[in-house]
């Protein structure tokens, strides 16, 4: 029942705030201070999510094979490499390292 | 057209990944497919999913993702003035307003492009999407144990690859590091879902603290 009531509400702020955007009179969210905090908005919830879902086991924080599949994606990253490359390297790097026991 | 179909590529990837990722978190086939028809912003379903298998409650964990989701209300804003779309019609656009859409008709040169290509972006990418999504949740029971796959890493690693576009100067970096260093610390003090709602802070805090260095370094 939670993750139903979970799904509701996600779906409901969600769409509310696409359609927030394309209904407000522009100019309403145009303050540059208002600007700049949306943008970095996603750039601390992403890190903290990133590094949350890499190290966390539970409430305890652990390194284990998702840290080297983390690291794969982010050398794939610096090379440029394709989304898709970038995720195929963390998962692949992660299994690989579990197989061999770590 | 290349750039049209790497995008279809990635998204494709990331709506099976996704799809894993929640059946793996424990969520039904049901509510994996709900979340994808009518959420449809992938980083908020991901941090949906993150937060509930970590244990969060559904208020906290709806929170992130709808926090991750407030971008989308920028693109809207950008995109209203471009379509110019009917009142009527704007209802049913809005579901269409992410990364992707926002992105291919902003660099459109004409309303008419922009309009062709918001509509045929938003629908292919709203039928992928969801059919990959359901492809995961059904691949992921036929894999059995998806952490031996390393499929937990892909959550993950989806994140990563949607912040490192976004650490273009100092002041993003800056608040990567402050919200890594507050997730990480406060997830053994506090309840699921409630460090990365902290971690956010990192944000304002920092858009403040270069706000008075700029302000004193007028002054000085």
């Amino acid at each position: 029942m939670n993750v139903w009531i979970a799904i509701g509400v996600t779906v409901l702020g969600c769409y509310a705030v696409k359609l927030a955007g394309l209904l407000v009179p522009a100019g309403a969210l145009e303050r540059p201070v208002v600007k700049r905090l949306a943008a970095l908005l996603p750039v601390a919830l992403l890190a903290a999510l990133t590094a949350q879902q890499t190290f966390a086991d539970g409430q305890t924080l652990v390194l284990d094979a998702r840290a080297a599949g983390l690291g794969a994606a982010a050398v794939a990253l610096m090379l440029r490499a394709p989304f898709l490359l970038v995720v195929a390297a963390a998962v692949l790097v992660t299994a690989g390292v579990r197989a061999m026991g770590a | 057209m290349r750039d049209a179909l790497g995008v279809g590529v990635a998204v494709g990837l990331s709506g099976f990944a996704f799809g894993v990722t929640s059946a793996g978190s424990g969520l039904t086939l049901l509510q994996t497919c709900a979340l994808s028809l009518l959420v449809f912003t992938g980083a908020s379903q991901f941090a949906l999913v993150g937060a509930l298998a970590a244990g969060g409650g559904p208020f906290t964990a709806a929170a992130g993702a709808f926090f991750l989701g407030v971008r989308n209300a920028f693109y809207g804003l950008r995109l209203s003035q471009l379509l110019a779309l009917p009142r009527a019609v704007r209802p049913f656009a809005a579901q269409w307003v992410i990364d992707e859409t926002a992105a291919v008709a902003l660099a459109q040169p004409t309303r008419r492009s922009a309009r062709i290509g918001f509509l045929v972006t938003g629908l292919s990418l709203y039928v992928l999407w969801n059919l990959t999504t359901l492809l995961g949740a059904l691949g992921a029971e036929a894999l059995g144990d998806t952490d031996a796959w390393g499929l937990d890493a892909a959550g993950p690693a989806v994140f990563l690859a949607l912040l490192a576009p976004m650490l273009k100067t100092g002041t993003e970096r800056v608040v990567a590091g402050l919200a890594v260093l507050l997730g990480l610390g406060l997830l053994p003090l506090l309840p699921a879902g409630v460090p990365v709602l902290l971690a956010a802070l990192a944000a304002p805090v920092v858009l403040w603290a270069d706000g008075r260095r700029k302000g004193q370094g007028d002054q000085g």
